[in-house]
């Protein structure tokens, strides 16, 4: 099993290439973290060191005052509280239109499902004058419902279960309609059990899609006290232009549940995207 | 033929039934708006009047004719977007590619590089953009430092669009890089054997095998980024601000500001499908170009 000396060179040159590029991923993220550690004259230090000196958690204390202008820990509560209602009702209303695409035989099923599809191909920008319009005639301009219900009807939700749904054998539910079970009884005893990893991955990615839109809470939300924390961070930049510490703790604080999330439901992220990519 | 005779006994009202919230939603958030736009478009619609005057195709004549209000800032933030989807696209379609050839070897580790590489994407632009504002900082950010200059990063051109351009590369580089892993893994094996056997080098079989069967992920991810670039905002919005001069102000952003700050939404609803149809024209023109190679 002796490598010959060309081929452990290249195989060294490949682990410090994969080194150098786990660093550039990692460091910023690193940095971030350093900073927000940091009191703000040992932020702004030159040279600048990596280790925080004194280490410190003062930046912090300005995020978590109910009372402050920039209550980070609220916007992390609605934050959380918009992202996870949202991800239920996109997996709701999509499990269920799924199954009736992939299983059940109706009039325009073709064209609907096409029709669906095709708005993926759309910007969702060309909707962001008009949706701003149809929400504030639903009284729901500044508060939380603009954030869950408009983005819960997703295509990509319907999308990525059905090409799930379609994964699963037909023989299945043969043996339970024979039986005289109903479509209704079918989808919960049957398909829905089986479709835990594919529902698990659905509601990973919308939460995470939800919690880290920028540019339509920004427009819709008008109060701090209702702000989530894309909008938040913005001001936060704001209102503590020179206190770096201040604004790399809200980072932090915003990257918590995503990366933990990410963490915790990584195979089945990297999985669903690849998946939902490949298809298309 | 036994088995489709319960599915047809069952009610036939029921797929509808199954549909009826999500079509709700749909109908609502996504048709309607689609439509209810086009309508807006029509009129001199300030969301803050009474009156929302019928002008016909005013509001897309104006973004043709010099002499508008909208006409200069309107295509400033159209070449914005443009310059921006020219200078990231080739970087986010190349960079990807190559981390995932290197990860689509067999080493140990590999998943725990894959996670690494992705995880910066799971980040919201907001929290990414704060960061790299820092980061960029002209005066006391790392990168200056750690190159021991004082590029303007974030207020002068080209320095700002190269910012622009590698954050947005370092943010969402592991969504296309996992993309393509995938579509590597499906390329059989026996292809590149028999490319060895006919004495092919790694570049040759890169030429004549990889890229062939990369080709329908290709042209998809091509597709969608393009669409993700054109959309960009949030990057210009918290690193930038548009500078210098609203050079970096992208059409997303102006769109914005017109409708949902000085509420002319009727012209930012105008701007909107022109941006869309520009858009769709690009799309149709990538799928044309990538399917007619295939012939």
């Amino acid at each position: 099993m002796s490598a010959t000396p060309a081929r452990s060179l290249q195989r060294l040159s490949f682990y410090v290439l994969l080194a150098l590029l786990t660093w550039i991923f990692v460091a910023p993220l690193l940095w971030m973290l350093s900073t927000s550690l940091k009191t703000n004259p040992d932020a702004t230090r030159q040279p600048p060191s990596w280790i925080p000196h004194p280490v410190t958690t003062e930046a912090y204390v300005p995020l978590v005052s109910m009372e402050s202008e920039t209550p980070v820990l609220l916007w992390f509560f609605n934050s959380l509280v918009a992202a996870t209602a949202n991800a239920l009702l996109v997996v709701a209303t999509s499990v269920l239109a799924a199954y009736a695409l992939a299983r059940l035989e109706f009039a325009g099923r073709r064209v609907l499902f096409g029709l669906i599809i095709g708005t993926l191909f759309i910007p969702t920008f060309v909707f962001l004058i008009p949706n701003f319009l149809i929400v504030s005639s639903l009284g729901w301009l500044d508060s939380l419902w603009a954030l869950i219900v408009p983005g819960a009807g997703s295509a990509f939700g319907v999308f990525f279960m059905r090409q799930f749904f379609a994964t699963l054998p037909r023989e299945l539910e043969d043996a339970a309609l024979l039986e005289g079970a109903n479509q209704w009884q079918i989808f919960l005893r049957i398909i829905l059990p089986l479709s835990r990893p594919g529902i698990a991955t659905l509601s990973v990615l919308s939460f995470l899609t939800n919690y880290n839109d920028f540019i339509w809470p920004v427009y819709v939300l008008f109060s701090p006290r209702n702000f989530t924390l894309p909008p938040g961070l913005s001001i936060l930049q704001g209102a503590y232009t020179t206190n770096y510490p201040v604004i790399m703790a809200g980072g932090v604080v915003a990257s918590i549940p995503a990366i933990l999330l990410f963490i915790l439901a990584q195979r089945h992220v990297i999985e669903g995207v690849s998946r939902s990519g490949l298809k298309g | 033929m036994d088995t489709q005779a319960p599915i047809r006994r069952a009610g036939r009202a029921t797929p509808y039934l199954f549909l009826a919230p999500y079509l709700v939603l749909f109908g609502v958030f996504v048709v309607l708006p689609g439509l209810y736009g086009l309508w807006i478009s029509l009129h001199d619609w300030d969301f803050l009047l009474p009156r929302k005057p019928w002008v016909g195709l005013r509001n897309y004549q104006n973004l043709f004719s010099p002499e508008s209000r909208d006409f200069g800032d309107f295509w400033q933030s159209m070449k914005a977007t443009g310059l921006f989807t020219l200078f990231s696209v080739p970087f986010l379609v190349v960079v990807p590619l190559t981390v995932a050839l290197l990860l689509n070897r067999e080493f140990p580790g590999r998943t725990f590089f894959r996670a690494v590489f992705f995880a910066p994407y799971v980040l919201g632009v907001a929290v990414v953009g704060v960061l790299w504002r820092f980061l960029l900082d002209p005066n006391i950010g790392l990168i200056n430092n750690m190159l021991s200059a004082s590029f303007p990063w974030t207020t002068d051109l080209p320095w700002a669009w190269v910012s622009l351009v590698g954050m947005t590369v370092w943010w969402t580089l592991g969504f296309n890089a996992i993309i393509f892993l995938a579509g590597l893994q499906d390329i059989s094996r026996e292809l590149y054997d028999a490319a060895k056997v006919d004495g092919a080098n790694r570049w040759q079989q890169f030429l004549h095998v990889t890229l062939p069967g990369l080709k329908p992920v290709l042209l998809l991810v091509l597709t969608m980024t393009i669409l993700g670039s054109a959309n960009m905002f949030g990057q210009s919005y918290l690193v930038t601000r548009g500078a210098p001069a609203n050079e970096t102000r992208t059409a997303i952003m102006f769109i914005a500001d017109t409708g949902l700050r000085t509420f002319r939404m009727g012209n930012a609803a105008a701007m909107s499908y022109v941006l869309a149809l520009a858009l769709l024209v690009v799309s149709a023109f990538n799928f044309r170009l990538l399917r007619h190679e295939d012939m």
